[in-house]
């Protein structure tokens, strides 16, 4: 029971980081219909900038871990990634919005590989360490679990952040204009919304989203490298179709069932007598049994594709 | 094509491999070249039959490749030394090449039937679902192969005989070639295009789509079975890493490159692509010969950066001509049949 509660506690804290990735497959397929393969390397961009970010402040004001340094490392990166993400679709997506899907998806993929290949010209291909942004200690220390700073971060930073996106979905004009589009984007330009401005938001907003999960994942695993965004980008998408893919509480959801499972995978693998180092192929189990019998996710409506 | 033509063909190409890999000396280098290459005109011939013949878009062809590879490798380097006893000398010989020709077939075999598991439950997906599935069935693939100790695991396989050659290799690339282009281009195969083009029309006019796809996925695997079991007898070393994601990648670039749909352009692309590395090897040695300075470090580094030019290519082709840079044009006359030529449209 004690190691369960605490695999639990470990689950979600990965989770609400699948979580944050997975918003910005959802909104981006709801908006646009198609999957955003270079998703996961925003992510990882996000690390890379938090990463130099912060060297740069420790060099320049002496700053130790502390609260502002971590909050400005997040800003920072969100900021650059939100601009990152905008302009990959204006460069890459945009030109090719009357195009089969076929095509953007292939471009997609092209610009995964850009981001990667091109981070490891740009960052070097080796692993690097991520700064410490705040302390990192065990909050509550009892016989049966442990909990530390870093995954109460995680988990805080992560409600914060989708209160804020719920708020901005639900509340304000430009969240209501996403919304109209996903529903039908004819309609929505008809009524005089400017469809290009709401994609670049959407673009924008979960790139924004991907880089904060960047950060956080670099503040548990500090060892980042420029391939680092494959298999949290794919892990998230898996999420993303958990819940209901185009489903913004479904990618939430769906973000942390799929860390919970894998964090129980591997910390029961001995009981379970599947090697711990099965543990990337478990999301991809999970992906295959849900599209075949609940292809509309856990949250999604289930409906037949228009001819 | 007829068919009869179409054996003369294959007829040709394993005479001229066979006297080319018997008579025509190849230093270490050059065969290297060639071999990769006939390996990737397999890979890319194949998957074509799916991703652009059928409008399939399948990203895991890098784990059939791999189920070929080490099953094939574990025949010869295991199994039948000890079936045949330490009398049978298994270096070269009649012996020799019929066991390699029956790992071929076996590793090939078994990557068909996995094509077959895989494929009837993630062919009932479309598009963008479909291209994930398969991603996730080829890296799980390559997970347990990793977590398989008796085949070396992470650590590698060293593969005992080193028994490909240009013969075997050209041999199976003509039959690849000849089975692709004679199945799509006969009555049966235009369900295939069908498929491709429109497949609700093509089911409401009694076409088993769900059928032509499993063909289509299954003969896929079956090749690139053989071209694992090619690639791991010429290599003679196997790691999980070297069959990941990113080998199908390369795959897909190539088939993306010819233009889906034309095999005559996809094998142009695999032999252009597979030189591609070794050019961009020349380039700085012939650039500080020709003008005196060494190349600016950063475009050496560039150069040296095989993935980050596929990207840019991938990129730029969609935005500018997404049918390929050989999609589209008129196939060379022995490609085409006469009555009619197939449809080189992408697939929506």
């Amino acid at each position: 029971m004690n190691q369960f509660i605490q695999q639990l506690i470990n689950g979600l804290s990965l989770g609400s980081i699948y979580a944050l990735i997975a918003l910005g497959y959802t909104m981006v397929y709801g908006v646009l219909r198609f999957i955003n393969f270079a998703h996961g390397d925003v992510f990882m961009v996000g690390a890379y900038v938090g990463f130099y970010a912060g060297r740069w402040m420790n060099d320049r004001f002496h700053a130790g871990p502390s609260i502002p340094l971590a909050v400005a490392v997040l800003a920072i990166s969100m900021i650059v990634c939100a601009i990152l993400g905008i302009v990959i679709e204006r460069l890459a997506y945009a030109p090719l919005r009357n195009q089969p899907r076929l095509t953007v998806l292939i471009t997609a993929i092209g610009v995964s590989l850009f981001l990667e290949y091109g981070g490891q010209q740009l960052f070097g291909a080796g692993p690097d360490n991520f700064p410490q942004l705040l302390p990192n200690y065990a909050v509550l220390n009892t016989a049966a679990f442990t909990i530390t700073t870093n995954q109460l971060i995680v988990l805080s930073v992560t409600v914060a952040l989708l209160i804020a996106l719920t708020f901005v979905v639900l509340k304000t004009k430009i969240g209501t204009a996403m919304r109209a589009l996903s529903f039908n984007p004819t309609a929505a330009s008809l009524m005089g919304i400017n469809n290009n401005v709401v994609i670049s938001f959407t673009f924008g907003l979960g790139s924004a989203l991907a880089a904060a999960a960047g950060i956080l994942w670099a503040v548990n695993y500090p060892s980042i490298n420029p391939l680092m965004g494959l298999l949290p980008g794919v892990k998230a998408f898996v999420a993303a179709v958990l819940g209901g893919i185009g489903n913004i509480p479904g990618a939430a959801l769906g973000g942390l069932i799929l860390g919970v499972t894998e964090t129980l995978v591997v910390g029961y693998s001995d009981k379970l007598h599947i090697p711990p180092s099965y543990r990337d192929a478990v999301a991809f189990v999970v992906l295959i049994v849900i599209l075949l019998f609940k292809p509309s996710g856990l949250l999604g409506k289930s409906g037949s594709e228009k001819v | 094509m007829k068919f009869a033509s179409g054996k003369l063909y294959l007829l040709i190409a394993a005479v001229i491999s066979f006297a080319i890999s018997c008579w025509v000396p190849m230093d270490q280098y050059v065969r290297e070249i060639i071999l990769t290459i006939g390996i990737n005109i397999i890979l890319a011939v194949s998957l074509n039959l799916v991703n652009g013949y059928t409008g399939q878009f399948s990203l895991g062809h890098a784990g059939f490749m791999a189920i070929g590879a080490y099953f094939s490798a574990a025949i010869t380097t295991f199994w039948a030394p000890q079936w045949l006893g330490a009398s049978v000398d298994l270096s070269s010989g009649l012996a020799a090449t019929l066991v390699f020709f029956g790992a071929l077939l076996a590793g090939a075999l078994l990557a068909a039937v996995a094509g077959l598991v895989i494929g009837i439950p993630s062919l009932r997906l479309r598009g963008d679902y479909l291209a994930i599935a398969t991603l996730g069935f080829g890296e799980i693939i390559r997970v347990i192969i990793q977590n398989t100790d008796a085949i070396g695991g992470s650590r590698g396989f060293t593969v005992s005989n080193g028994y490909t050659n240009f013969f075997w290799t050209y041999l199976f690339a003509a039959i690849t070639i000849y089975v692709v282009v004679n199945l799509v281009n006969s009555a049966y195969g235009r369900g295939f295009l069908a498929v491709r083009d429109d497949e609700v029309a093509a089911e409401a006019i009694g076409v088993n789509t769900t059928k032509y796809k499993v063909i289509a996925f299954v003969l896929a695997a079956f090749f690139a079975g053989i071209a694992g079991g090619l690639y791991s007898h010429f290599k003679q070393y196997l790691h999980p890493d070297g069959f990941s994601f990113l080998k199908s990648i390369e795959v897909v670039v190539m088939v993306i490159l010819g233009g889906m749909g034309s095999t005559g352009g996809v094998i142009a692309a695999a032999v252009f692509l597979s030189l591609l590395p070794e050019a961009l090897r020349f380039i700085p040695q012939k650039y500080e010969e020709w003008f005196g300075i060494p190349l600016p470090h950063l475009i050496d580094e560039i150069l040296k950066n095989r993935m980050l030019i596929y990207s840019l290519l991938l990129i730029i082709l969609m935005l500018t001509r997404p049918q390929g840079i050989f999609g589209g044009l008129r196939r060379p006359a022995f490609l085409t049949s006469k009555k009619t030529s197939a449809p080189n449209a992408i697939p929506s």
